[in-house]
């Protein structure tokens, strides 16, 4: 981490001789150069912009592939280290090329995989800095330090992929958008073209990288050189002869574009701004810029926060401490209100099969309810057909009685009447 | 962990997986001028716009020249009327001050911060006079730590002590054990240089034995002093060398300027002469001077970031999230980040909640089913019971029907048969009269 700064609450002293403290710079300069530089670039662009070319240009040598197919399902993001040495400088450089951007018929995920590749870095450099045994001095940092967006020479516009994507990086990483092919767009055109360009950024609130003035060393040059962006490149791996040297050039029926030559298109101006005078920059500003704001998400998501500042001192401890209860706390209550469910769903089902039963047992209550109706509907049948049976055998011994009664009277009556005559 | 291939062209080789494993990766050479080259002299401009900080801790007895070392170290007036040193006041118990000066010079800012403390070593008992020192270093690694932690961070100045002059009274003897103590206490804490104070009491021999006897003392209580580290340089090499050799330093302070043979120089003067403070062979000064300032301060920095701040680091963070946790499990754990560690845990918390999830399911299902039988069962019962009743209430109708059937059949041949007896008896009767009227009879 940068830690810095100058002065505060200290008191100025004169020195009455010289101390040597001003070799510090050289003690730190020479400290990094044996340590080793690193820089990430990430190359944004449509197949076929000359991406690759643009990169072997820009660092004299033939770096990894093959020209890609457009044929390319999704966005894929390939990456290549490389240990580059200039003087006692060694540069460990890597090479992060977006494939197949801009071939797909939907393009609306276009961005996402660049945006993962680049948090993707940022999540290995916060869990090697979160480690509690952590090696940050010899960490290999592969955070991007500078994404260069390769803009299509139509002499137009920007395309409306150019606008969504750089809006979703601009806050990820330093965006120096370059015009590719530059070779096919007149003079006129292009500062049309960069006019064009510059004020669609700024309408639609991209943000680029400005090269950075509050260094008076650099101040001037890197202001005159925001003002020449976007840079029209052209890059060419092929050397040459004009007068007597061999230069990399383009060699046209009609012409030869000289990619050194600042006429001919900003090559050198990127050059210079990318690696001579603003590669520490672009580093700087992806670890406290970008990183932090990163970092600073990502904490945030998982609950944490500062104590106010003004209170108490922001204790570590004890933040971990009542992260660490809450989250366990968290996981607790989880299951506490899992359980509460099932206890939830047994009593739901324990009423539904009660209701259940309570249903069964009426059904069949009714069921006897008219069983007994039937049945006293059949003792009743029963009764009245006892009763007429009664009635009938009453009625049967009666008339029999009768009928007997009748006979003996008749015969009686006979024998009076018998005995009568007989008188 | 970087390897250096070699400068002929390189073979094809793995490219690069992940950053904690050490790869080889692709070299390419460059066919002419890139410009990164000029890398060094951003980072060379940068540093001088932030400026640069420094921390240094001295300790020791009073009297023994302390303030003056600090003054003739950096040719100033640290310590003068207005800001007097620690020595002038009269501590009863050790305390730790510090006091911050801004310097510059050749175009860069220094800001220096001198750490004092008066009382060490004073009293008649020192039983833990270090503890004050141990407890100013620890809170500078905490104050670093939490800045370092936070969600919102902003620049942080570094505060950490980066190195301890701790001062051996000349007494050409050896150390003394509070000497011992001290060191080894703070060893582990920050980058200790012992020094030999007030060496103009001792003459070359005499300072040459001290020096043994100190260093090997020091070798056999394991006190590990500030070491140089190795370079590649052989030039450089040699000069460690010698001054590894003259560990400790014996050094003479003063800001007094005596004029010698013609020279102005800092020095003491004595009746005898006057001892040099830049000579090197009258002391050590200039070493220590050239060695702290000049060629290794940054490299002490580097050292208490990354070795002394990060072990202070390490175990704090360790004490915080392994908490009440058996500590021998916890070996593979240092690892991981704390969130990381929660992670896992959360994610273990997942699995044993989708676990648990599916056995209560189980036996939820389990139960219903046993209840949903049980109501199946006892509907097939009282089903059955019912039909029962049906059956039987069925055949008692049927009884009654035939038994009615029975009687209607009676009933309607006992009718029959009176409705015969009827008509004979009508007919009968009818007959009487007829004879009745015929005549009478009889």
């Amino acid at each position: 981490l940068v830690a810095c700064f100058v002065g505060e609450g200290a008191r100025g002293v004169p020195l009455s001789g010289h101390v040597g403290f001003d070799s510090m710079p050289d003690q730190l300069v020479n400290k990094s150069v044996n340590h080793g530089f690193c820089f990430n670039i990430l190359c944004v662009g449509e197949t076929g912009l000359g991406k690759s070319t643009l990169m072997d240009t820009l660092f004299n040598t033939k770096f990894e592939g093959e020209p890609t197919q457009h044929n390319q399902p999704g966005v894929q993001l390939k990456s290549n280290t490389y240990e580059l040495q200039e003087s006692n400088v060694r540069l460990k450089l890597t090479v992060v090329n977006t494939v197949g951007f801009g071939d797909q018929i939907n393009k609306e995920d276009s961005y996402k995989s660049i945006v993962e590749f680049i948090d993707t870095q940022f999540e290995a450099y916060l869990q090697e800095e979160l480690k509690i045994k952590r090696t940050l001095h010899s960490y290999h940092d592969t955070r991007i330090h500078a994404c260069l967006y390769f803009i299509a020479p139509t002499g137009h516009s920007l395309k409306s992929l150019d606008l969504v994507t750089m809006k979703k990086l601009d806050s990820k990483v330093n965006i120096i958008p370059i015009i590719a092919k530059s070779d096919a767009i007149s003079k006129s055109e292009l500062t049309k073209f960069k006019i064009k360009i510059t004020s669609e950024l700024v309408s639609n609130g991209v943000q680029i990288y400005q090269f950075p003035t509050d260094d008076e060393t650099v101040a001037e040059i890197n202001s005159t050189m925001n003002g020449h962006l976007p840079f029209a490149v052209v890059g060419s791996t092929e050397e040459v002869k004009i007068g007597n040297k061999m230069v990399r050039a383009r060699q046209y029926p009609w012409g030869t574009v000289q990619v050194e030559n600042e006429n001919h298109c900003d090559f050198v101006k990127l050059r210079e701004m990318l690696i001579r005078v603003n590669m520490e920059d672009l580093r700087e500003q992806t670890h406290t810029r970008h990183y932090e704001l990163y970092r600073r998400c990502k904490l945030e998501e998982m609950g944490f926060k500062d104590t106010d500042p003004d209170s108490k001192p922001f204790s570590l401890q004890e933040t971990y401490e009542a992260k660490r209860n809450e989250f366990m706390g968290e996981l607790q209550k989880k299951e506490e209100e899992m359980r509460q469910m099932f206890v939830q769903r047994v009593k739901e089902k324990e009423a539904e099969l009660k209701e259940a039963e309570k249903e069964l047992h009426e059904k069949f209550d009714r069921l006897k309810k008219l069983h007994q109706d039937e049945k006293k509907k059949l003792e009743d049948k029963k009764k009245s057909l006892d009763d007429e049976l009664n009635g009938f055998k009453q009625k049967k011994t009666a008339a029999e009685l009768l009928q007997a009664q009748t006979q003996q009277a008749g015969s009686s009556a006979t024998l009076k009447k018998d005995k009568e005559r007989k008188k | 962990m970087h390897e250096k291939l070699s400068g002929a062209k390189a073979e094809r080789s793995i490219v690069f997986a992940l950053p904690s494993v050490c790869v080889l990766f692709q070299q390419r050479n460059l066919e002419g001028y890139v410009g990164f080259a000029n890398l060094p002299n951003q980072v060379y401009r940068k540093s001088v716009k932030r400026g640069f900080e420094f921390t240094l801790m001295v300790v020791g007895e009073s009297g023994l020249g302390k303030s003056t070392l600090i003054n003739s170290l950096f040719l100033t007036d640290l310590y003068s009327k207005d800001y007097p040193g620690p020595s002038q006041r009269i501590k009863k118990t050790v305390q730790v001050e510090q006091s911050k000066v801004l310097i510059k010079e050749g175009g860069v800012q220094l800001t220096l911060t001198i750490v004092d403390t008066p009382g060490f070593g004073d009293a008649v008992d020192n039983s833990n006079c270090w503890q004050p020192v141990i407890n100013y270093i620890d809170s500078k690694f905490e104050d670093f730590l939490n800045a370092e932690s936070r969600v919102n961070r902003r620049q942080m100045p570094d505060n950490r002590v980066h190195c301890c002059l701790y001062f051996i009274a000349p007494s050409g003897h050896g150390l003394k054990p509070l000497d011992i103590e001290f060191m080894k206490r703070l060893h582990d804490k920050v980058n200790v240089i012992p020094l030999i104070a007030k060496a103009d009491t001792l003459t070359p021999e005499e300072c040459q034995l001290f020096k043994k006897q100190i260093m090997k003392e020091i070798q056999e209580h394991k006190i590990k002093i500030y070491e140089f580290p190795d370079t590649e340089d052989d030039e450089d090499s040699k000069l460690i060398r010698k001054i590894k050799e003259k560990m400790p330093l014996a050094v003479v302070g003063s800001n007094v300027v005596i004029e010698v043979n013609g020279r102005k120089v800092r020095g003491r003067q004595y009746p005898w002469g006057v001892a040099e403070v830049e000579n090197g062979e009258h002391c050590d000064f200039t070493v220590l001077r050239n060695m702290l300032i000049r060629t290794h301060m940054q490299d002490l920095k580097d050292v208490t970031n990354n070795v002394h701040y990060e072990n202070y680091r390490s175990k704090k963070l360790a004490a915080v999230t392994c908490n009440g946790v058996d500590a021998t499990k916890n070996k593979g754990q240092l690892t991981k980040s704390p969130l990381a560690q929660m992670e896992e845990e959360r994610r273990e918390h997942v699995m044993k909640m989708k676990k648990m999830e599916t056995e209560m399911e189980q036996v939820f299902e389990m139960k219903v089913k046993e209840k949903k039988q049980k109501l199946k069962d006892s509907e097939a019962e009282l089903e059955r019971r019912h039909e029962q009743m049906k059956k039987n209430l069925e055949a008692q109708y049927k009884e009654l029907e035939e038994k009615r059937h029975q009687f209607e059949e009676e009933k309607a041949n006992w009718e029959t048969q009176q409705r015969i007896l009827e008509q004979q008896k009508l007919d009968a009767s009818k007959t009487m009269e007829k004879n009745k009227k015929k005549g009478k009879i009889f």
